[in-house]
Formats: C-alpha cells, sequence, structure tokens
C-alpha cells in the first residue's frame, strides 16, 4: 500500500514538473502563434489558412524533433512573403531539392521593433543551436542593420547566384542591399515606387474627370495639392486619411539619415512634413487617423470620405484591395468587378512627389544549412520572369525584373482593379528615379514610429511643436539608448 | 498499533519542489540579475545585427558606473518620476470608486436585514470582467472610444470627441477600466471580511436603534480595516505594474502628452536597449512594492486582536 502511494506521489511530481516544461513549451509557441495574427495588417486570415491546408504535408507547425537540414526556417513578419511562397514558389520549386524537407515561417509583427528583437535573439545564439536558420527578411527601415554584420550571407558567393542571375533587376534594390565591401547580402522581388492611388468616384464628382493625367494636372506639387485638398474640403472630402499618409514623401527625400555616427538628427524635410500636416489638420484636410488603425482603412471604403492614398505597390495587393471591397475576393476571381466595394474605382497617379515605400528583401542566413534550396527560391522568386510576371498579374505587385514588367506592357498590361488603367507604366518611370544611397539608417523603424507618435500631440494641439520634440527625443532614446540625439 | 511510520511531512516539500525550482530559476535569479545591471553602464547597440559568431558584438558594457543609472532615471530625461506620477494618477482614478462601489456592494450583500435576492448571480456578474484578459477588456474599450468609434457616433457629436486623445479623457478610460476589472474582486474580498464580523453585534446595535449609517461607520469600518489596508495595499502594488491597459489604450506615443506613459513602460520600452537605466528602475519598483508589503504585513497584524489572514498574497 505504502509503495502504491509512494509511486503515485511520485508520478504526481513527475507530472506536475512535466506541466511546467510543457507549459513553456506551449506558452512560446502560442505566442508565435498570436504574434501572426497581431501582425497580420489585413485580413488575410482566410488565404493564410487556405494557403496551410494546400501544402499542410510540408509546412511544419512545430519545430519539436524535426532534423535542422531538414526544415526550411524562415523569419517573417506578415502573411505577404507566405502568400507569394506557396502561390508561386511551391509549383515551381525543384522537387529534388525539397524531397524530405519541410518548412516553418515564424512570424513576428514588425511594430515596436519585435521582428528585430525576435530575430537577433534567433542569431546570436544560431552559432550552437540545433535548428538553423535558412532564410530571414528584412524591411527597408532596417535593412542596413543587417547588410552589415555577419547575420546575412552572400548571394553570389555562398549562395551561388550569378550576376546574369540578378541582371534584370532594378539597380536600387541591389545596392541597398550590398555592404561596403561591395558584398551583395540580401534580393527583392519587388521594387516599390510610391504613387498616389485616389478614389475616382470622388475624383469625378470633384474634378469633373477620373483621368490619371488630369488628376495628376490637379497634384503635381505641394501647393497644387493643397489647392485640390480645399476644393475637395468643400464636398467633405478629406485628400489624404491621416497625419502619416504624407510621411513617406519627405521621409525618404531626405538628405541625410537618422542617424549618422551615432547621433540623430532631424532632417529639414521633416520638419516641413509636420508643418504640411499640422496645417492640412487644422484646415481639415484629414481624417485625424493613424497608420494602419481602423478608420484608415474605413476611409479606403469607397464612401469613405478620404480621396487618395499614398501607396507603394505593396499597398494595392496587401491593403487597398481587401479594405475597400464589400465582398472579399474569391478565389476563382468571379466577385472581382466593378460593384463589389471600390473595385475597379481607384486610379493612380505619380503625385506630388516622387518617393519609394518600404520594401521586402530576403537574406540567406550565414548559418543555413539548405543553402541549395535558398538558392532555389531566390532565383524562383526574384530573377525568373515568368514567374515575377504571373506575380504581378495576379498580385498586382510591381516585381523586381524589368524584363518581365517590359513584357506586361508590351503585352497591353490592364489592371482591372483599377478601372483597367495601365499602372506599371507608372512604377516603371517611378522606380527608375529611386535612389536610396545616403537616405537610410538602421535605426529608421523605431526613429520614424517614435517621431509619427510624437507629433500626433502637437498636430491634435495637445502640445507645442516643441514640447513634441522634446518627447520625441525621450522616446527615441528609450528605444535606442546608445544613441545622442 | 505500531506499524512503519510514514512521514507525510516529507511528501509536503516533495510536492513543493517543482514551484521553488521554478521560484528559483524564474524569479530569484533574474531579481539577483536585475539589481547587478542596475549598477552597470550596459547598453546594446539594436542597431547592429548580432554577429553570429561573436554574439555580444553590439554589447556596450562599460562596467561598474556606481547609480549613474538611477540618477539618470530620476532626471527629467529618465522620466521615472513623471511616469510614477502618471502611474499613481491613474490608479486613483480607477481606486476610488472601486473601493466605494466594492464597499457599498459588499454591506448591501451582507446585510441581514436586506436579505438580497439572487445574490449567487449578483456576485458573478460583478466577477466577471476580472477573468476577461486586461487586453480584451482595453481592445473593446478602446474600439468604443477612439476617433469615430462607437461613442462618438453614440453621442452624435461629430468626430471632434475622441476622448482617447485628451489627456483627461485617457486617463479615465484607462481608470474606468481598472475600476471595472477590479471592483468585483474587492467586493468578494470585504464580503468575506464582513460576514467574519459577529452578526450579534449588528442585532445590538439595532435594538439600541443605531441606524444603518451608525452599525456602519462604528461597527463594520473599524473591524474590517485590517482587510481595507490589506486591499489598498495590494491594489497599489498591481497599480504600479500597470501595463497593458494604458499600453493598448495609448498606443506608440502612450497616450496625449505621455500621459498613459507607466514606469513599466518605461522598462517595456528600453528592455532590448538600455539595459543599465532599465534594470535601475525595476529596482525602484521593487523597493517600493517592498515597503508597500512590509506595511500591509504590519496594519495587518497589530491592528486588530482578531485572527486574520498574515500572508501578504500579491494581487
Amino acid at each position: 500500500m505504502a509503495q502504491l502511494k509512494k509511486v503515485l506521489a511520485g508520478s504526481f511530481a513527475v507530472m506536475m514538473a512535466a506541466t511546467l516544461m510543457a507549459g513553456c513549451g506551449d506558452s512560446s509557441s502560442s505566442t508565435a502563434d498570436t504574434n501572426s495574427a497581431a501582425g497580420d495588417n489585413t485580413s488575410k486570415a482566410a488565404d493564410e489558412s487556405k494557403g496551410g491546408e494546400a501544402v499542410a504535408a510540408d509546412n511544419a507547425e512545430s519545430l519539436d524533433g524535426l532534423d535542422s537540414a531538414k526544415v526550411v526556417n524562415i523569419y517573417c513578419w506578415n502573411t505577404e512573403f507566405k502568400d507569394r511562397f506557396e502561390k508561386y514558389y511551391w509549383p515551381n520549386r525543384d522537387t529534388a531539392l525539397w524531397d524530405g524537407v519541410k518548412y516553418h515561417f515564424e512570424v513576428n509583427t514588425n511594430e515596436g521593433n519585435v521582428y528585430q528583437t525576435k530575430l537577433d535573439e534567433a542569431l546570436s545564439t544560431q552559432a550552437n543551436d540545433a535548428m538553423k536558420i535558412d532564410i530571414f527578411l528584412v524591411e527597408a527601415d532596417y535593412a542596413l542593420k543587417y547588410v552589415n554584420g555577419t547575420a546575412a550571407s552572400d548571394v553570389k558567393a555562398t549562395i551561388g547566384l550569378t550576376d546574369d542571375d540578378l541582371k534584370d533587376q532594378y539597380k536600387y534594390t541591389k545596392d541597398v542591399m550590398t555592404d561596403a565591401n561591395g558584398v551583395l547580402k540580401g534580393v527583392s522581388w519587388q521594387a516599390t515606387p510610391g504613387l498616389f492611388l485616389y478614389n475616382a468616384v470622388y475624383a469625378r464628382d470633384v474634378f469633373g474627370t477620373d483621368e490619371p493625367d488630369k488628376i495628376q494636372a490637379e497634384l503635381s506639387d505641394w501647393t497644387k495639392f493643397e489647392a485640390a485638398a480645399a476644393k475637395l474640403k468643400e464636398k467633405g472630402i478629406a485628400i489624404v486619411s491621416g497625419f502619416d499618409d504624407t510621411y513617406r514623401c519627405y521621409s525618404n527625400n531626405v538628405s541625410a539619415p537618422w542617424v549618422t555616427d551615432n547621433k540623430i538628427t532631424i532632417d529639414p524635410k521633416l520638419t516641413e512634413w509636420v508643418e504640411q500636416t499640422k496645417k492640412f489638420t487644422d484646415a481639415g484636410y484629414n481624417n485625424k487617423t493613424g497608420l494602419w488603425d481602423d478608420n484608415w482603412k474605413a476611409g479606403q471604403k469607397i464612401d469613405g470620405k478620404t480621396f487618395g492614398y499614398f501607396f507603394s505597390t505593396w499597398g494595392i495587393p496587401f491593403t487597398l484591395l481587401p479594405n475597400t471591397v464589400n465582398e472579399e475576393i474569391k478565389d476563382d476571381g468571379s466577385n472581382a468587378k466593378v460593384g463589389n466595394g471600390g473595385y475597379g474605382e481607384w486610379r493612380a497617379c505619380p503625385g506630388p512627389q516622387a518617393y519609394f515605400w518600404g520594401g521586402t528583401w530576403i537574406c540567406g542566413c550565414a548559418t543555413a544549412d539548405n543553402n541549395d534550396i535558398v538558392k532555389d527560391i531566390m532565383l524562383k522568386l526574384t530573377c525568373n520572369a515568368d514567374i515575377m510576371a504571373s506575380i504581378t498579374e495576379g498580385e498586382q505587385d510591381y516585381t523586381n525584373n524589368k524584363t518581365a514588367i517590359k513584357k506586361l506592357i508590351d503585352g497591353g498590361y490592364k489592371n482591372d482593379f483599377l478601372g483597367g488603367q495601365n499602372h506599371l507604366a507608372l512604377l516603371t518611370e517611378a522606380a527608375e528615379k529611386i535612389d536610396l544611397s545616403n537616405k537610410l539608417s538602421a535605426y529608421d523603424q523605431g526613429c520614424n514610429e517614435k517621431f509619427q507618435g510624437a507629433m500626433k500631440d502637437y498636430f491634435l494641439g495637445n502640445s507645442t511643436y516643441d514640447e513634441a520634440l522634446a518627447k520625441f527625443k525621450t522616446d527615441v532614446k528609450q528605444v535606442y539608448s546608445n544613441l545622442e540625439v | 498499533m505500531k506499524k512503519k511510520s510514514i512521514s507525510y511531512a516529507k511528501w509536503g516539500y516533495i510536492f513543493l519542489i517543482p514551484f521553488f525550482v521554478a521560484y528559483l530559476i524564474f524569479a530569484v535569479v533574474p531579481l539577483v540579475q536585475t539589481f547587478y545591471f542596475s549598477v552597470l553602464d550596459y547598453k546594446v547597440d539594436t542597431g547592429m545585427a548580432p554577429d553570429i559568431f561573436n554574439p555580444d558584438a553590439n554589447v556596450i558594457n562599460k562596467g561598474f558606473c556606481g547609480l549613474d543609472n538611477f540618477k539618470f532615471a530620476l532626471s527629467s530625461e529618465g522620466e521615472f518620476l513623471r511616469c510614477l506620477g502618471n502611474t499613481a494618477i491613474i490608479w486613483l482614478i480607477g481606486f476610488i470608486p472601486q473601493i466605494v462601489v466594492s464597499l457599498i456592494l459588499a454591506v448591501w450583500f451582507t446585510d441581514i436585514r436586506l436579505k438580497l435576492k439572487a445574490q449567487g448571480f449578483f456576485k458573478t456578474v460583478i466577477y466577471l470582467p476580472n477573468v476577461i484578459m486586461a487586453s480584451a477588456i482595453s481592445l473593446l474599450f478602446y474600439t468604443l472610444c477612439i476617433r469615430n468609434g462607437a461613442l462618438d457616433t453614440l453621442l452624435n457629436k461629430g468626430s471632434d470627441l475622441a476622448i482617447t486623445e485628451k489627456v483627461w479623457g485617457a486617463r479615465g478610460v484607462v481608470g474606468f477600466i481598472n475600476f471595472i476589472m477590479w471592483y468585483g474582486n474587492t467586493t468578494i474580498m470585504l464580503m468575506a471580511a464582513i460576514m467574519g464580523i459577529d452578526t450579534s453585534l449588528y442585532e445590538s446595535a439595532q435594538i439600541d436603534g443605531a441606524s444603518p449609517t451608525q452599525t456602519f461607520w462604528k461597527i463594520t469600518i473599524p473591524l474590517i480595516k485590517p482587510i481595507l489596508a490589506y486591499v489598498l495595499i495590494t491594489s497599489m502594488i498591481g497599480g504600479l505594474q500597470m501595463f497593458d491597459v494604458p499600453q493598448f489604450i495609448g498606443g506608440n506615443q502612450a497616450g496625449p502628452k505621455g500621459s498613459l506613459k507607466t514606469v513599466v513602460m518605461i522598462i517595456q520600452n528600453g528592455k532590448d536597449s538600455a539595459i543599465g537605466s532599465v534594470g535601475a528602475i525595476s529596482v525602484m519598483i521593487f523597493i517600493i512594492s517592498a515597503i508597500l508589503g512590509f506595511l500591509t504585513l504590519k496594519v495587518m497584524s497589530d491592528n486588530s486582536g482578531k485572527p486574520k489572514k498574515k500572508k501578504p498574497a500579491r494581487k
């Protein structure tokens, strides 16, 4: 009897200890899940689950007990790359390489530097970890951080892409990812020139036309832009949604990056943005929304009382399209037509100022144990003209391949979402103008977030400009304590 | 009968082992480490990716720096005092209605003459908000109170109400959420205290002609004082650690003019980079909490002849 009690008691103790451990494991994996949901700005949940089912056999949800060499482990911050990967890479993959290999996405949201922090933690233990990261993605706001240093491997020497493979990519997308020694550290499937997308219904109402050329004439510089804003205001329409919408037009045309030699400088261009936004806010030219928030998204409905949005190429498929339609676009595209919310009622024009916004690069991790697969992914998703053309056609994304884009334009490309407009021609023009040299620093994500956050008080009239500036300096120094302000 | 005597005490200790192991690893070690970091000039350059083969390359550790981190935290740039003030204000906004409403409810529920019906139902309902995650409630209130949210639409004042964009509006919302979440919990605790009072005291007071107000101030309040003190101080300690609700409501800029920035928010902002100064703030919160905990113990042990719970449970 006593023996039994001992056995029972002992097994209970073991079980308790086990639940403790199990608890740890569970919580970490569920954190990853929650984060992925939170980081997913647009409602792509349905797409995601569908994609997951189709390839479930090869998608490892959990990494427990898997051999690192048999898993392609990918770090990213939303479902954009995952969608591209599953839809355009997976059917075209080199099946011999993928024999018995699974893939796994580790998703953490970009906001508040969460993605960078998680990635950094993982990278710092890579040398000893059994499970190696194969691919991680970087965003323009912190690309430089990973270009310098050893985290990303040499695309040409280590992974094995050739100059010939890369010849069709825009030069600036390669320049960004090239370190001081001229080594290329990452490649992108998209170029991200910016456009101004506007609501054609409002355009017809206020300006009497929705033709991009004529609207562009109304908006071609900031003075005209303001005059147009006043006209729209009379009809109760805001020209832009909120404070941060014009931000990239200014922040991507600065004369020096946020941080040089560990010192933060506020570029005159940013001050211009503050002045203009304050003026717009006081005059009622915007709806006082914050970037990505619900009101901002609501303005993208066709009757959202917002004239237009500054968007880069990814803004159409990833943000504007899902936000403007009333009924989610079905797989067969049967409801992708005029009448479904704002589908077909948006147009694009270059806007008052050339700019770019964002951009995602694929980096191979230095400790990757599946470099041949990384090469295959990079080749198919960033160099292959046919696949790139199909991405542009299927996802309205502007892909980083001059041949593919030219072929589409020559083939009489029409974008149904933009009412049959050929916006690729506009983007091509804008993409050639992008120059990122001496504009980026590794601290941009935090600086942009904190600057926009602090200035919101000024725009709303809660504090003076100087108070808001002081708040930015305090805030940013808490996040980047090693910098001087 | 002389059987082999089994020491059951032993099993008690064995069952406690998992807790102590977890406590040692996840609480004691980090605590000691925090004290250690708080006197180091220790920063991490988060603008530099970790070098895979030399993970510490982005660490800037200049070693022992005395109390510099504490001085910095207490300076205006370090924001500790400002954020402590914010925390205290938001806590007060929530706590004052919380204690008043809880006291009233507790007295009503336990009143021998009132005999409220469906008490179980009401107790469950008022406790319910405490069961829901703080973040879920915050999100609900966030969507209600933001510009063009439900509240703006309901009051039909156009879009310029937007109470979360005003300093006192935002603080009020956070305080209200804290109140909604915690008054049920406090009510239950005060009811337990009141039910511990001998009902014959009330009966004799009523026979002597005491009004309900008199019995409340002369009997109930003096006899539940230790529990009141306990509620007050545990709530203060909980309030000091306030983070999730103001973070949700205030977002990236921590509310209008940073008015929702609590001390824990400084820690959360700087935990990846400003290791030293964030450590100093953690130590100061620890000290304040320790003083409050010590006060609870003292008040509870010498203020009443009645045996009460001795341990200051954490919120």
